[in-house]
């Protein structure tokens, strides 16, 4: 019963749960932000109606799916007082601090021109609309700047040291702990991979409708965006990805050894899949490049990296116990989202060959493919946090090479001590119901929008004119309270006087 | 210990975005417990949702820069109020999640209006009346352990006659804030509009009775120490509370003038706050008789200087950029909800 109840293991799994529940919508938010801003960008250029449709179909799409966000996102800033008060009483001083100016710099900003997306379609000018767009997504990027200004904090702290009496960290440089040694690589590496899930997604929308013969302009020209954008991300993600990597090595030598496995000291070997036998402290391969991350890392072959046994032996992480540390966990999640980038480019490949060649973009099972495509980008985003997170326990707050002495928090010193867990199990039983029920919402929602399509309606221009149509379309993708067919058999015939009075009763 | 500018600064500033937080979301949480009981049909569940649409959002960031601005400046405060109440903050938690989805879901989904209506609702008097019920313990004290952590009884300790009092009066000021929004904002002439406007009256009469007999009971049950030096503020902002929700009725009974009265009732919500403030002060978290801690103090729970004038440079920068979302949100979206 004790161990079923182990406040801190359901305190973490509780915020496992919760954080990659809403780490499903943050980077489908951040990279159809993109996506849209894109297409209003070109339906403001061009005010042709099927862009304008078009725009107009991705703001239901991404609205949607950032409401969840917005909703589960307050779950976690929630959490550190409810399931983690120690950890908050210890690092408050410098963790409470990006989460107070995420709130002022980036969600009102977000909130506020979302209100504009949503609502304000024909009360604002298309410029401002447009630029509305923009800032929605600047605001989402600048939301993933804060958040992981403070994780990357917890990784690798800087610029603070451990009050007098022991009892907190204290900042005593802004700039160092802001910029901390992995906030650049890691908010690199994060922006690029949610930028790719997001534009994958607009691809596999665009062969969605290749596959069913529909929407074709559209479905052309969303693969089109998409493998562009797709393709741009994954370059930057390069560059951040390795310097993450690199980072990793220099600074938590212990999240590197269970990354590859590592229980003695060597240069490491690159394995592209494998398994950890925890118990025989050795990696079962069948078969790797000697000292290949040695290089990856240092550009070396022999370069010698510290296994987990000589490092539990040191001062600094002496409180890690290496039987209890999940090395194959970790292992596994990161080859699988290393693998998951071999997947990316396959599907980049084919994408763009699509685009030159008919007979690859007519071919089923490419565009099976292609449909499929997000869930790579998904599982890679997944497994890299998980590689993150899990890679720095049993620390809450990680003794990181450079980082000061005393500045770093067991897990189980951060959890509540005035939360039992029972209502731990509660809680989290309730999580397990609401989000559940948020999922299946959202997707019969979003499936509902697809299913429709970015179909032409007599918007903008045309329904400006008119006072009639003005009583469907004033709150923009609001339409359609009663039923959103209504409102597009409203759109297309908002000249009848009778039809579109019956269609102000309509959101 | 005497408290430094920036502490107390900061401990004004965490009561600024509660004010903050308490007039704008107070209004859409108002809104939408009102919601079944105002509409009586599709067309008007549509307006009071249309009324709140673009705006409730951003009202709601309010409530996440207060929850953030105390973790950052005084994080014991909000490491034990969270941790201790967690079973009621999670309450408000799942109200405010449900709430925001079938914000945005139930335009597109008419096939679970019906569910999406339930979570508005009970999303909304969720936080509604327990936001107040947890003022009512930081306020009257609570135990607390040597550390600091909240040691009564989870979630049923936090229920008293007095704490009942408070959530029952926040939530009268959230309703009577939410019928004045719809008041201002359904079509006039309208049902709905009548309706809103005729359940304003009593909503806050009832305000002023209960500002009353929580008042009476603070002075002659609870008999808290209060700041000797902030004594006249203390009486300044109860009487502007009280001329406030006067105000309002006048506006809204005598005049008919919906702007008026919503303003009126929205400083009436700010004075209970400033109130709250002024009285508390300096105390975050009081302890109750039992505890065995002492209360959480400004000058026990705050971040070294360095954390203090970081977040005062970004209220500096950042304050003006918010002011000015909400000034061009409010005014796109300014005059009365298409019907």
């Amino acid at each position: 019963m004790e161990a079923l109840f182990d406040v801190t293991l359901l305190s973490r799994l509780q915020f496992a749960f919760t954080a990659m529940f809403h780490y499903f919508f943050v980077p489908l938010s951040i990279g159809l932000g993109l996506i849209l801003a894109i297409f209003e960008t070109k339906a403001y250029r061009s005010r042709k109606p099927e862009d304008a449709a078009a725009a107009k179909f991705w703001v239901k799409i991404f609205t949607a799916t950032f409401a969840v966000g917005v909703a589960t996102g307050i779950t976690m800033e929630f959490s550190f007082g409810t399931n983690w008060a120690d950890y908050a009483r210890f690092v408050g001083d410098i963790f409470g601090a990006p989460l107070a100016a995420e709130a002022l710099f980036a969600f009102f900003l977000e909130s506020v021109f979302l209100g504009v997306l949503v609502f304000g379609r024909n009360k604002v000018s298309p410029k401002f609309y447009m630029i509305s767009a923009w800032l929605v997504f600047a605001g989402s990027c600048l939301s993933a700047l804060w958040i992981l200004i403070a994780n990357s904090w917890m990784q690798t702290p800087a610029g603070a040291e451990l009050a007098v009496d022991g009892s907190k960290a204290v900042i005593t440089d802004f700039f160092a702990a802001a910029f901390n040694p992995t906030t650049i690589p890691r908010y690199g590496h994060t922006v690029t991979a949610v930028l790719t899930m997001g534009s994958f997604t607009c691809m596999a929308v665009g062969a969605f409708y290749l596959m069913k013969g529909r929407y074709l302009e559209f479905a052309k020209k969303a693969v089109k965006v998409g493998a562009a954008a797709g393709l741009a991300s994954t370059l930057v993600l390069l560059v951040f990805a390795h310097s993450s990597a690199v980072v990793v090595s220099e600074e938590q030598p212990t999240k590197l050894a269970m990354m590859e496995g590592m229980y003695e000291s060597e240069a490491p070997p690159l394995y592209l899949f494998g398994w950890v036998d925890e118990e025989n402290q050795e990696v079962i391969t069948p078969f790797a490049i000697p000292g290949g991350t040695s290089f990856l890392a240092t550009g070396t072959f022999d370069t010698e990296f510290p296994g987990l046994n000589e490092l539990a032996e040191t001062e600094k992480y002496g409180d890690m116990v290496v039987e209890d540390l999940p090395v194959n966990f970790v292992f596994q999640s990161y080859h699988l989202m290393v693998a998951m980038f071999g997947l990316i480019v396959v599907v980049l490949a084919l994408a763009f060959l699509a685009l030159r060649k008919e007979r690859v973009a007519n071919n089923k099972w490419v565009q099976r493919l292609l449909v499929v495509s997000p869930a790579f980008p998904f599982v890679a985003i997944q497994a890299g946090w998980l590689t993150a997170e899990m890679g720095r326990q049993p620390w809450v707050v990680y003794p990181s090479t450079t980082g000061p002495d005393g500045v770093s928090l067991l897990t189980t010193q951060g959890v509540s001590t005035s939360v039992t867990g029972v209502e731990v199990a509660i809680t989290l039983a309730l999580f397990a119901l609401v989000y559940l029920l948020l999922f299946v919402a959202w997707i019969r929602l979003v499936t509902g929008f697809i299913k429709k399509g970015p179909e032409v309606e007599a918007i903008e221009g045309s329904a400006s004119e008119s006072a009639a149509s003005a009583g469907v379309f004033t709150t923009g993708f609001g339409a359609g309270a009663a039923s959103s067919d209504e409102a597009q058999v409203l759109g297309q015939k908002a000249s009848d006087p009778v039809l579109a009075g019956a269609g102000k009763g309509g959101e | 210990m005497d408290a430094t500018i920036f502490q107390v600064l900061w401990y004004f500033l965490i009561f600024v975005l509660i004010a903050g937080y308490f007039v704008l979301d107070g209004f859409d949480l108002g809104a939408g417990v009102l919601y079944p009981v105002l509409a009586k049909n599709e067309s008007e569940r549509s307006v009071i949702r249309r009324s709140i649409g673009p705006v409730w959002d951003g009202n709601e960031v309010w409530l996440l820069t207060a929850g953030g601005a105390l973790f950052a400046a005084f994080a014991p405060a909000y490491a034990t109020t969270f941790s201790g109440f967690y079973l009621a903050v999670m309450l408000v938690l799942f109200g405010l999640i449900v709430r925001a989805v079938s914000l945005e879901f139930r335009a597109h989904d008419p096939a679970w209006a019906r569910l999406w209506d339930v979570c508005f609702t009970v999303g909304s008097l969720l936080p509604a009346l327990l936001l107040g019920v947890a003022v009512g313990n930081i306020f009257a004290g609570i135990p607390m352990d040597a550390a600091g952590n909240y040691a009564g009884v989870p979630l049923l300790g936090l229920i008293t006659p007095f704490t009942l009092l408070t959530g029952v009066l926040g939530l009268v000021m959230f309703l009577a804030a939410g019928a004045s929004w719809i008041a201002l904002k359904a079509p006039k002439p309208s049902a709905l509009q009548e309706r809103a406007a005729k359940l304003r009256m009593p909503l806050q009469v009832a305000a002023l009775v209960l500002f009353a007999v929580v008042t009476a009971y603070v002075f002659l049950v609870l008999k808290p120490e209060m700041a000797a030096a902030l004594g006249a503020v203390r009486v300044v902002f109860a009487v502007a509370f009280v001329v406030a929700v006067a105000a309002a009725l006048f506006f809204g009974v005598k005049k008919g003038c919906d702007l008026g009265s919503f303003i009126a009732q929205s400083a009436a919500a700010v004075c209970l706050v400033a109130l709250l403030a002024t009285s508390m002060f300096p105390n975050l978290v009081a302890a109750s008789a039992a505890s065995a801690g002492p209360a959480i103090t400004l000058m026990s729970a705050a971040a070294g200087e360095t954390t203090l004038l970081w977040m005062t440079i970004f209220t500096v920068i950042g304050l003006p950029l918010v002011l000015l979302y909400h000034v061009i949100i409010y005014r796109t979206f300014r005059g009365r909800v298409e019907a």
